[in-house]
């Protein structure tokens, strides 16, 4: 074989592949990728510093901004958090408001997290715009609930910030009747793709060992084989009276973390049929009303509340000192660790794969700086 | 008969008047081409800004180029952090005149809901001049579209003659100085010490809009902030939060 001088490629943090300002500093023989090494650090905004200083409610929206794709799933990881610190009761109507609004958070990331990943691919704009295009949906939903878009700030603790009425049921129903159809046609778009297949097959390939040495979590270790998800694993909120099954890939390639984004989403219209079907009614009430939201005080204390965030296991970790603010918060992002095994599957393929292989990992540069 | 009539008269049989330099804005500002370069949250609007519902090529402005040498506007969407800030002086230093900046969002525009941070860029107008602001965390894509109808009601009222980019060029900054990492943080050639410290104000006053007039000059009338001493940070606990009937709990 020819020998090769190996070269060192950047890229990024300005690049249109790497899903916000991320860096990767490439050594590449010829076409094969010999080693990456992930610089991040450019979108580090204090998250935890500012944890540590704000007031327990004052903390709620600063979790918007950390997946912001999904701040309906970061309100509720946090306000659990806060309510298992405090040892808060959340009223049932309250806990179903919150699974249908974190599954409409995992149709609307797994459905954009696919558009930008085939654009990364070359089907540029297409699938993106499909993707969009159920999002925009969907946070129609959102706004009427929350008042915004992206930045939803929903859950309180003890409950949620506002009930959802009759009109949203009712415009959730007309949504859900147009989800299946879609979900047919994003996977048609994936299998009848002759261009797509030979890109994402044995592509990036993590074995199951390797995953879970590198404690991924989400769709990336479904992908790899791993039935675990925490909806099942260590159900929150009322998952255990929902009948769901946990998709999962066989060899660990950019194509089964897609297949398994795709059936992801079919479960969560199953979970949503079902979470409608028993929402209970307002005589429970939405939120627990003996809790003082503003001026909420932690006994002293520590708690950890993890939720199964589209990326994967979203954990909060909190110390209080008995004070009104955290003594101590920490964030357990999903992106961050799953990011961590992105040298070790791009390694041996070549540089045209790495981009395919971040956008299968489908990271937020805000859940990975903080 | 006037001047209009005639000109009506004629445009009725095939025959356009037009002045060099209506048509020369007229082709800018249809073509405001952006840079794709998005840091946080905002640049997620900024992509539903270009999807269809909000279709931003209805303004011309749909091709958002990798690279800032064919970009004609940079739309700095999300939070500049310390670290991203040489980058994003860089790229604006690589971009042809004409170039424009929308700073997009709280973050951009002033820090934001992160000001108090000790790693966040209290407004990236103290390191490139800025044409239009977007307020809103994140600003929702109409605001956006609106910042760019904006942006071209801007260049619509720009005279060849004066043009900073044609002609003598004399006082005209067309480089700005990258920040680098100093000693004590983040430093800008030419202003002393650490030009951003943590808490307190910036040690310098931010660029005079280009669209006021501003040539690449930092605005004079904002007084060096001297005396100005950083503060620590305050505990929650220590500000006495007043009780607030919250309507619905608490």
């Amino acid at each position: 074989m020819l020998k090769t001088e190996e070269l060192q490629i950047n890229i990024g943090p300005q690049h249109p592949s790497t899903h916000g300002v991320f860096r990767m500093l490439v050594t590449v023989d010829g076409e094969t990728l010999v080693d990456l090494k992930p610089v991040f650090g450019y979108l580090h905004r204090n998250h935890e510093q500012l944890g540590e200083v704000n007031t327990y409610l004052q903390n709620m929206p600063f979790t918007d901004r950390l997946d912001y794709f999904n701040s309906m799933v970061n309100n509720h990881a946090y306000a659990r958090a806060v309510e298992t610190l405090a040892g808060v009761e959340v009223p049932e109507r309250a806990q179903y408001i919150r699974v249908i609004m974190d599954e409409l958070s995992r149709i609307l990331n797994h459905a954009t997290a696919m558009g930008f990943m085939l654009g990364d691919m070359g089907a540029w704009q297409t699938a993106l715009l499909w993707g969009m295009r159920e999002r925009e949906k969907i946070l129609d939903m959102f706004e009427y609930v929350s008042g915004a878009r992206m930045m939803c700030n929903y859950c309180r603790f003890g409950g949620v910030v506002r009930d959802i009425d009759d009109w949203f049921i009712t415009e959730l129903k007309k949504l859900m009747q147009g989800l299946p159809h879609y979900f047919d046609d994003f996977e048609g778009l994936l299998l009848n793709s002759e261009i797509l297949l030979a890109r994402a097959r044995n592509i990036g390939v993590l074995p199951k060992e390797l995953a879970l040495a590198y404690s991924v979590t989400g769709p990336v270790l479904r992908g790899s084989g791993v039935a675990y998800d925490i909806r099942k694993a260590e159900p929150y909120a009322v998952y255990d009276r929902f009948k769901f099954k946990v998709p999962v890939g066989t060899v660990g390639d950019v194509y089964d973390r897609f297949l398994v984004r795709i059936a992801e989403m079919r479960e969560s219209y199953k979970i949503l049929e079902q979470a409608i079907e028993q929402l209970p009614d307002a005589t429970g009430g939405f939120i627990n009303p003996k809790v003082k939201q503003q001026s909420l005080k932690a006994p002293a204390g520590e708690a950890y509340a993890r939720v199964e965030s589209p990326k994967g296991e979203l954990g909060f970790y909190l110390v209080s000192d008995g004070s009104g603010s955290a003594y101590r918060y920490k964030v357990r992002a999903p992106s961050f660790i799953n990011l961590s095994s992105l040298a070790d599957m791009c390694k041996g393929y070549s540089i045209a794969d790495v981009v395919v292989i971040l956008g299968s990992i489908d990271i937020v540069m805000g859940e990975v700086d903080r | 008969m006037s001047d209009l009539q005639t000109q009506m008269d004629l445009e009725q049989q095939g025959v356009l008047f037009t002045t060099i330099n209506k048509l020369y804005n007229w082709g800018r500002r249809s073509s405001v081409w952006p840079m794709q370069f998005g840091l946080a949250c905002c640049a997620i609007e900024m992509i539903a800004a270009a999807a269809s519902r909000y279709d931003i090529s209805r303004f011309g402005s749909e091709l958002f180029r990798a690279s800032p040498r064919q970009a004609d506007v940079m739309i700095v969407a999300g939070t500049v952090t310390k670290k991203m800030v040489p980058q994003v002086v860089r790229l604006f230093n690589q971009m042809p005149e004409p170039r424009y900046v929308i700073s997009m969002g709280a973050c951009a525009t002033s820090g934001g809901p992160f000001r108090d941070g000790y790693n966040v860029v209290r407004g990236v107008d103290l390191y490139v001049p800025v044409d239009v602001y977007i307020p809103g965390c994140p600003p929702r894509p109409e605001a956006l579209l609106h910042a760019l109808m904006t942006l071209q009601a801007q260049i619509d009222v720009q005279s060849l003659q004066q043009v900073r980019w044609y002609g003598d060029d004399e006082g005209v900054v067309n480089e700005f100085p990258v920040p680098i990492f100093g000693a004590e943080g983040l430093e800008v050639p030419g202003i002393p010490g650490t030009a951003d410290p943590v808490g307190g104000t910036p040690k310098m006053p931010p660029f005079v809009s280009p669209a006021l007039g501003g040539k690449g000059e930092r605005d004079a009338s904002i007084k060096a902030l001297e005396g100005n001493q950083p503060k620590p940070m305050l505990r929650a606990g220590t500000v006495t939060i007043e009780e607030v009937a919250h309507g619905i709990a608490g």
